[in-house]
């Protein structure tokens, strides 16, 4: 049984060993990723955890990804590593802007600080965390960085005030208009662009989809 | 003398009697044992440290945002920002992630070479981490003999690419140039001699009385205790877990080469502190093994569109002129797709979560930073330590901030 197959087992014995709790399972670049439902993911975690089958110990990272154009925006994605059976695993929950994520700090004491971090990058709130203040950006701060709303520049910059004799901070103001340059070829990088002629074919896709589809395949 | 003693009898019963009061101190963001901009908020009763709470994020630079805004030949500059003592170690774990998703694989010889910097990476990591360890600890000799023979190393560096710290070599299907001429040689040289300074090293520190009574016993964690923080590299393996990613799972050379995974038995500082010491040998094995059969051939994917043509092709072909155009200005598109990779860098676990939509800028790209989970662990790691171990425990964790802010 190759080490694809292995995992695919796994992951449809955790789909029927959690009834419901985990919704979907794929296959990533020969990476297993299961899709769990939000409210139940510190029983998936428990699960994933303590089986005899999983043991997926060591949660390595929970990183944040923000899809604005989705209903429940965020994606909250749980990285685990088994270290007896050398296996890694991705767990993904979607939350919407003011939804309430159950924090996963009773599992693993690792994910006191990331829970942190995805509070202070996308303003996910963890219900049960008893620590959750801002973590990277500076005391005060206001916005949440990684959300693909927030502009690059952020709001305020700061600077030292000879006369107050402190750091104040003001509203950004550039020299130059902050310019991105679109890049993309028009005859490969227009993926949401439909020009004249192309209605008489097939519907392009919009933009970056989760794949369901194998990965990797093209465009 | 014999009319003191009762004194002192007389202070001591003064002492239990009177509340020391707990109070709270402030460690940092400039002091030199915090190795870099770390605040401490410590309650302490008395000298014992009853909770520590690092505030962090001193040294953020928004890197992942601004990858976000990047092209992926662009974004490779920001991993050498990110732990600046092994700057080469980051920018692997971009360029296999990138790699995996372009579906590509750097040629044998990129592979070698990519896998001898990334060891002499780690040798110039553990180098310093273990003489500034020294240095908090109260030994200045190790710093000022293991620097030279660091400095040495970073002149490879500088010959392999142009810079002494921020590398920006290795690429997304291979590495930015070929070795130059007799770089492999002066390499091998160096090899052969910094066992010496290892060696001496090993004399100033190992069994010397006072470093061991200021790290054995101090900060342990059990293998439970390591799993369920998150630890990773020396960390994890100083708790006697033998868990290596460049054994368990292998990526580009590392199958076929030899070389041991040593693993430490007591889970404190002194036991991290042996971890490196034996590390920087087996890696010396490993550019060994490396250096003797780096075999022939190009350095990069023979791919335009992924990678530059040649600068001499360029001067008389028009496709290979519009190709650098293109790389340099839209860079390439990478299939859509996301991955978690993970390399070990000196410090544990490197990996990078990167999610691409198709375009040519990373759609996501979250740094997982093997420093921040170590340095979370601090507060459980000194409870109940004296003062001067937070300093230790803060050492042996080798935290880096460039990597823990990003």
């Amino acid at each position: 049984m190759s080490a694809t197959e292995a995992l695919i087992d796994l992951a449809e014995h955790v789909l029927e060993s959690l009834d419901g709790a985990v919704t979907h399972h794929e296959m990533m670049k020969d990476e297993v990723v299961l899709t769990a439902k939000a409210d139940k993911i510190c029983k998936v975690l428990q699960f994933l955890r303590d089986d005899s089958e999983c043991q997926f110990k060591m949660l390595v990272s929970i990183s944040g990804v923000d899809y604005p154009d989705r209903a429940e925006r965020f994606e909250i994605v749980y990285n685990l590593l088994s270290l007896t059976q050398n296996n890694r695993i991705r767990v993904k929950v979607a939350a919407a802007e003011n939804q309430m994520i159950p924090s996963s700090t009773p599992i693993f004491s690792t994910a006191g600080w990331f829970e942190r971090e995805i509070w202070d990058m996308y303003g996910v709130y963890f219900e049960g965390h008893n620590d959750l203040r801002r973590i990277l950006t500076d005391y005060g701060f206001e916005g949440h960085p990684l959300r693909k709303d927030f502009p690059l520049t952020g709001y305020v910059e700061l600077r030292y005030d000879e006369e107050q004799r402190r750091v104040v901070y003001e509203p950004v103001q550039l020299q130059q208009d902050f310019r991105s340059f679109d890049y993309l070829s028009p005859w490969e990088g227009m993926t949401d662009m439909q020009l004249p002629g192309d209605e008489k074919g097939t519907v392009p896709e919009r933009g970056w989809k989760p794949s369901n589809k194998e990965v990797g395949e093209g465009k | 003398m014999t009319d003191a003693l009762p004194k002192i009898d007389e202070e001591l019963e003064v002492s239990t009697q009177t509340q020391i009061k707990p109070y709270t101190m402030n460690f940092g963001p400039q002091h030199p044992a915090a190795h870099g901009v770390l605040r401490l908020v410590l309650e302490m009763e008395g000298e014992i440290c009853e909770r520590a709470d690092p505030h962090i994020g001193l040294l953020h630079r928004g890197t992942e945002k601004l990858i976000e805004y990047k092209t992926y030949t662009q974004a490779v500059p920001y991993f050498d920002r990110l732990d600046y003592v092994a700057p080469m170690n980051q920018e692997h774990a971009f360029a296999l992630a990138t790699e995996k998703l372009l579906g590509i694989t750097a040629p044998p010889r990129a592979q070698y070479i990519r896998v001898l910097f990334c060891e002499l990476g780690r040798i110039l990591n553990h180098i310093l981490n273990i003489t500034t360890f020294a240095l908090d600890v109260g030994a200045i000799t190790p710093a000022l003999w293991g620097f030279e023979e660091r400095e040495k190393g970073m002149e490879f560096y500088e010959r392999v690419c142009g810079a002494r710290l921020h590398a920006n070599y290795f690429r997304p299907g291979g590495v930015a140039f070929d070795m130059p001429a007799g770089l492999a040689d002066d390499m091998m040289t160096w090899v052969e001699e910094i066992p010496k300074t290892i060696g001496d090293l090993d004399t100033l520190l190992s069994n010397n009385r006072i470093f061991k009574q200021r790290t054995v016993d101090i900060g342990v964690a059990t293998k439970e205790e390591a799993i369920d923080w998150g630890f990773t590299g020396p960390m994890l393996r100083g708790s006697g877990v033998a868990w290596d990613l460049r054994k368990s799972q292998p990526y580009e050379i590392y199958e076929e080469l030899d070389f041991d995974i040593p693993v430490g038995k007591t889970g404190d500082c002194y036991a991290r502190y042996l971890v490196r010491m034996a590390e920087m040998h087996e890696s010396l094995k490993i550019m060994k093994q490396c250096l003797e059969n780096l075999p022939a051939g190009p350095v990069k994917v023979d791919d335009y569109k992924i990678s530059p043509p040649p600068r001499a092709e360029m001067k008389d072909s028009m496709e290979a002129m519009i190709h650098h155009f293109k790389l340099y200005t839209e860079g390439y598109h990478v299939p859509a797709g996301e991955t978690y990779t993970a390399v070990e860098a000196p410090k544990g676990e490197f990996g990078v979560y990167l999610v691409s939509d198709g375009t040519n800028k990373p759609y996501r790209c979250h740094i997982r930073a093997p420093g921040f989970a170590h340095l979370q662990a601090l507060d459980f790691v000194s409870k109940g330590h004296m003062l001067a171990d937070v300093v230790s425990n803060i050492g042996s964790m080798d935290v880096v901030f460039g990597e823990i802010d990003r």
